[in-house]
């Protein structure tokens, strides 16, 4: 039943992934990258990780989706289609390139695919002990990984610092270099610059 | 329980989509959503390995993984308004100003 359920989720995956990069659309991919994180949202809770599961529900098909298409619709870019002779052989070329590393996998995965380590039967018994997955993943984010969670805090604080300086604008710089050519008018600038902020 | 090599084989499937998907793209927006799929091919890969080795450190590091690769959004999409602002393209073989 679960691998029945695997190769469906599986193929709604693989096939909406490759309609993100075959549509035209960008508007159409971005709803298909939708489409695509909650089949691997489901596939992540077939493995038993419900929290990351979930997690990519709310991060990725809410958060950074909603963001996408908040993008793509600012910028209207709905009608804006792909085309030309150079695309054509740029598109022939990276078709080439991804054939090679296509071919590059298979032949590793076919050749000698690594079985990799046995399950320790150890852990299997006192994972079916322990509590809830959620749980198991916080005691984990809390203890051992306590200062790398710290740091994603402030990964998350730079970032959105950077975002809301670079799409602000350039409208800022503009007034401010036309007044230093003279020295007079200079003294004067830095009192509008917290006007502008307010 | 779905073998370990199922899921390390859609995770190269995936990774090998968003490849193509960057090479042969040239808005930059679908470019970003091909990026998006091979962290998302990282992230399968990581989840697979821990289930195997029933270990939920690989879960920990999905977590850190998908919060790099918000801050990575915010940050590339506020680049692709401002480009767009500039340029009025988001196209990225339009965007040839470093071309000599």
């Amino acid at each position: 039943m679960i691998t029945v359920l695997f190769v469906a989720f599986a193929a709604i995956l693989v096939v909406s992934s490759l309609l993100v990069i075959l549509h035209r659309n960008p508007l159409t991919s971005a709803l298909f990258l939708v489409l695509a994180f909650c089949s691997l949202a489901a596939i992540y809770l077939l493995l038993h990780a419900e929290f990351i599961g979930l997690v990519q529900v709310v991060v990725y098909a809410g958060a950074i989706m909603v963001l996408f298409l908040f993008v793509i619709m600012y910028l209207n870019l709905g009608h804006d289609v792909e085309s030309g002779v150079t695309l054509a052989l740029r598109r022939g070329l990276g078709w080439l390139l991804g054939a090679v590393l296509v071919a590059e996998g298979a032949l590793l995965i076919t050749g000698r695919l690594a079985p990799g380590p046995a399950t320790p039967q150890a852990l299997t018994a006192a994972a079916a002990a322990a509590p809830g997955n959620t749980q198991q993943v916080g005691l984990l984010l809390y203890s051992r990984y306590l200062f790398p969670f710290e740091i994603t805090s402030i990964i998350l604080l730079v970032a959105m610092i950077g975002a809301i300086v670079i799409a602000r604008g350039l409208r800022e710089p503009a007034p401010a270099e036309a007044p230093a050519g003279s020295a007079p008018v200079t003294a004067a600038a830095p009192e509008e610059a917290p006007g502008e902020d307010a | 329980m779905i073998p370990l090599s199922w899921l390390l084989l859609l995770s190269a499937v995936l990774f090998c989509i968003g490849v193509v998907g960057v090479l042969v793209r040239r808005n930059a927006i679908v470019i970003f959503m091909s990026i998006e799929l091979m962290l998302n091919a990282s992230n399968l890969a990581f989840v697979a390995f821990s289930r195997h080795l029933n270990s939920l450190d690989g879960q920990v590091f999905v977590f850190f993984v998908m919060t790099v690769a918000a801050a990575e959004v915010a940050v590339g999409l506020a680049i692709i308004v401002n480009l767009f602002r500039l340029r009025e393209t988001v196209f990225v073989d339009e965007i040839n100003l470093l071309k000599g």
